[in-house]
C-alpha cells in the first residue's frame, strides 16, 4: 500500500491542468511542463527501484479492497515502462519547445500532450481492465486533439480516418469487457485471472479472449495497421515521435498482459493465431520499408515490424523470449522516439520529405548525420548498441521453444530494416549537397539536439551497461511467467 | 429585420431561475437520490443555452464575464486535489469521509468530502458544454 504508485499519472495530471490556466503565456507553459516532466522522471526511477526491492506494489483507491475498488498495480514490467514514457516523453517536450511553434502552444498542446502521457501511463500501471479501457480513451482523445492540432488540410483528413478507426475499435473494447463480465462476473486483472484458471479457459473464454486480441491489434498496429502509416504521417515530427514511441506500445503491452496473466491457458490456439499475425506483420511491414523513398513512411513502417517482431517473444512464451520481448520493447520506445525526432529534423534542414530531393546534409550537420547513424545501427541491432540484446533473446528463446520459422522471419526482417535505414542515411546524408531552397540559410538546430542526444545515449547505456539492466528485465519477466506471484501480489493482503 | 421576442425573452427570465433551481437541487440529491454533478452540469449549462436561444451570445458574455476554459480547469483541479487531499492524511488517493455536522437552518446534516469531487465534475460538465456550445454559436 503506498501512494508512490499512482503519483507517476498524478504528476502529469496536475501539470497539465494547470497549464491550462495559463494559455495565453507560453513561455510559463513551458516552464511548468519542464518542470512536471523532470520530476515524473525522479518519481519513476524511484518507482522502479522500490518494485525492484520489494516487489509487486499496489495501491487500493480509496482503501477499497480488490476485488471491489480500482487497485493500481506496479510490477517490474509496469514499472519500466512509467519509466521509459517518461524519459521518451521528457525528450519530446523539450524537443516540442524548439519546433512546435506559439500558434500550436496557446492552443493547449502541452495540455494534449500531458494527457496522453496520463493516458499511456495510467494504461500501464492499472489493475482493472475497465479503467484500462478508460486510460485507453484518456489518451486517445489527447491525441485526437494532438493529431488535429495545426488543422491543415492533410491533418484534418487523416484525423477523420484516425478517429473513425478507434472510436470503433473502442465500441468493440466496450463490447468485449461486457461479454467477459458477463462469463467471470469481475473486471479485477487477478480476479478475472482467478475465476479463468477455476474453469480453465473452456471455449467461450478463448473466444473472448481473441476479441481483445483484435481490439488491441487495432491500437497496437499488429497485423491491423491499416490506418497507422497514413495517420502517422500527418502530424508535426515530434508528434509523430510521441505515437510512435507510445501508443502502439500501449497495445502491445495490453496484448501481453492480457494473455500472460489471464488468458495463458489455451496457448496452442491463441498464440498459434497471434503468431500468424506477428509473421504477417513483420513481412507487410518490411514491404512498406523497402517500398516507399521517404523519411516519415519509412520510419512508420519501421514501427510495424517492431510489433511484429516484440510479438514473437510474447507468442514463444519462454523466460528467455519474454525477457527479449520486454527488453526490446523498452529498446523499441526510446530508438523509435529518437528516430522521429532525428528525421523531424532531417526534414526541417532539407525542406522536404523526400529522399530524392535530400543529400549532402552531412556535410554542414555532421552531429545529426552520425546519431541518426548509431541510431539506426541501435534499431538493426549491431552489437555493442540496446537493440542487440532484445533480439538476441528474442532469438534464442524462439530457436529453444521451437518457433522456428517464425524466428527466421524475425531474424530476416532485420536485412531489411538495415536495408531501409542505410536508404535513409545513404541518400539523405551522402552524396551532393541539395537543399529544397537553393542556398537556403543553415537552420539551426539549437536546442533540438540535446533531447535527442540524451535519448541516444540511455539507447548506448541500455546496450553497453546491459548486464546491468538485465536484473530487471528479468523480474519482469517472472511476473509474465507466473502469473500467481501478481495475483498473489493484489488479492492476499 | 429585427424580430421581437419579447414574449421568448419573458419567459426565458422566470424558466431559466427554475432551471437553475432543479440543477442545483439535482446536484446536492446525487447522493441518496438519482443526480449529481454530472446531471447538475448538464442542466446548468442547459439554463445558460436557453439563455443564449432567448438573447444572444454577445449578451451572454456580458451577463456571464466567465472563461469557461478556465471553468474546465478549475473543475478537474477541484476533482484532482481531493483525490489528493487524503494524501495528507496518509490515507489511498481518492480516500472520501464523511461526517454529521449540525448547521443554522438545516439542522443536522451530512458532509461527505464526495460532494467536493462532484463539485469539480460539475464545474468541468458545465465549462466543457459551455466552450463546445459558445465556440460552435461564435464561428459564423
Amino acid at each position: 500500500m503506498s501512494n508512490l504508485v499512482v503519483l507517476p499519472m498524478l504528476i502529469p495530471l496536475l501539470t497539465g491542468i494547470i497549464i491550462i490556466f495559463f494559455y495565453r503565456t507560453p513561455s510559463i507553459q513551458r516552464i511548468i511542463a519542464g518542470a512536471g516532466a523532470l520530476l515524473n522522471i525522479a518519481v519513476s526511477a524511484y518507482l522502479v527501484q522500490r518494485v525492484y526491492n520489494e516487489g509487486i506494489l499496489t495501491l487500493n483507491f480509496g482503501g477499497w479492497m480488490p476485488p471491489f475498488g480500482i487497485s493500481f498495480v506496479a510490477d517490474m514490467f509496469s514499472a519500466l515502462l512509467v519509466l521509459t514514457t517518461s524519459l521518451v516523453s521528457t525528450a519530446c517536450l523539450f524537443y516540442a519547445f524548439k519546433s512546435i511553434g506559439e500558434e500550436k502552444e496557446r492552443h493547449h498542446f502541452y495540455v494534449f500532450f500531458q494527457f496522453v502521457v496520463v493516458g499511456v501511463v495510467g494504461s500501464f500501471l492499472t489493475g482493472d481492465i475497465f479503467n484500462l479501457f478508460v486510460c485507453f480513451e484518456v489518451m486517445l482523445i489527447a491525441s485526437y486533439g494532438m493529431i488535429v492540432l495545426g488543422g491543415t488540410k492533410l491533418q484534418l483528413r487523416e484525423s477523420l480516418k484516425y478517429i473513425l478507426v478507434n472510436v470503433v475499435s473502442s465500441a468493440l473494447f466496450v463490447g468485449a469487457v461486457a461479454y467477459l463480465y458477463a462469463i467471470v462476473g469481475t473486471l479485477n486483472f487477478a480476479h478475472i485471472s482467478q475465476r479463468v484458471a477455476e474453469v480453465g479457459q473452456p471455449g467461450i473464454l478463448t473466444v473472448s479472449s481473441l476479441v481483445f486480441l483484435v481490439i488491441f491489434s487495432v491500437k497496437a498496429g499488429l497485423f491491423l495497421f491499416f490506418w497507422l502509416p497514413g495517420s502517422y504521417k500527418a502530424p508535426p515530427a515530434v508528434v509523430t515521435a510521441l505515437f510512435g514511441a507510445l501508443l502502439t506500445k500501449v497495445g502491445i503491452y495490453a496484448i501481453i498482459r492480457i494473455y500472460t496473466i489471464i488468458f495463458y491457458h489455451d496457448q496452442a490456439f491463441t498464440h498459434t493465431i497471434i503468431g500468424w499475425m506477428a509473421a504477417a506483420t513483420i513481412v507487410l511491414g518490411a514491404l512498406g520499408a523497402v517500398a516507399y523513398r521517404d523519411v516519415p513512411r519509412i520510419l512508420i513502417y519501421n514501427i510495424v515490424i517492431a510489433v511484429g517482431f516484440i510479438m514473437i517473444g510474447l507468442v514463444v512464451a519462454n523466460q528467455q523470449a519474454l525477457e527479449g520481448a520486454i527488453f526490446y520493447l523498452i529498446h523499441d520506445m526510446i530508438v523509435k522516439a529518437l528516430l522521429f525526432l532525428l528525421g523531424g529534423m532531417m526534414i526541417t534542414v532539407a525542406g522536404t520529405p523526400r529522399l530524392a530531393e535530400m543529400g549532402g546534409i552531412i556535410k554542414r550537420y555532421p552531429a545529426l548525420g552520425w546519431m541518426f547513424f548509431i541510431a539506426a545501427m541501435a534499431l538493426v541491432g549491431v552489437p555493442p548498441l540496446s537493440g542487440f540484446v532484445g533480439k538476441l533473446l528474442i532469438v534464442q528463446g524462439g530457436f529453444s521453444g521451437g518457433w522456428y520459422w517464425l524466428t527466421a522471419i524475425g531474424l530476416a526482417s532485420s536485412l531489411l530494416i538495415l536495408y531501409s535505414m542505410m536508404k535513409i542515411f545513404m541518400n539523405g546524408f551522402w552524396g551532393e549537397e541539395k537543399y529544397a531552397a537553393e542556398d537556403a540559410e543553415p537552420v539551426s538546430l539549437k536546442g533540438m539536439l540535446a533531447p535527442a542526444a540524451c535519448l541516444l545515449t540511455i539507447s548506448i547505456l541500455m546496450g553497453v551497461g546491459a548486464e546491468w539492466v538485465y536484473p530487471y528485465i528479468s523480474q519482469a519477466g517472472e511476473v509474465l511467467l507466473n502469473p500467481q506471484l501478481y495475483i498473489d501480489a493484489v488479492l492476499k493482503e | 429585420m429585427k424580430i421581437n421576442d419579447v414574449i421568448l425573452q419573458t419567459a426565458a427570465k422566470i424558466v431559466v431561475f427554475i432551471i437553475l433551481t432543479f440543477s442545483i437541487y439535482l446536484f446536492f440529491a446525487g447522493h441518496n437520490n438519482p443526480g449529481g454533478g454530472f446531471i447538475g452540469g448538464l442542466m446548468t449549462a442547459g439554463g445558460l443555452v436557453l439563455l443564449c436561444l432567448a438573447y444572444d451570445t454577445k449578451t451572454i458574455r456580458k451577463v456571464l464575464p466567465v472563461d469557461f476554459r478556465i471553468v474546465t480547469a478549475i473543475g478537474l483541479l477541484v476533482a484532482t486535489l481531493t483525490g489528493l487531499g487524503s494524501f495528507l492524511f496518509g490515507a489511498p488517493f481518492l480516500s472520501h469521509t464523511f461526517d454529521y455536522f449540525t448547521l443554522p437552518l438545516l439542522g443536522k446534516t451530512e458532509l461527505a468530502t464526495a460532494t467536493l469531487f462532484e463539485i469539480g465534475v460539475y464545474l468541468t460538465v458545465v465549462g466543457v458544454s459551455m466552450t463546445i456550445i459558445l465556440s460552435i454559436g461564435e464561428d459564423r
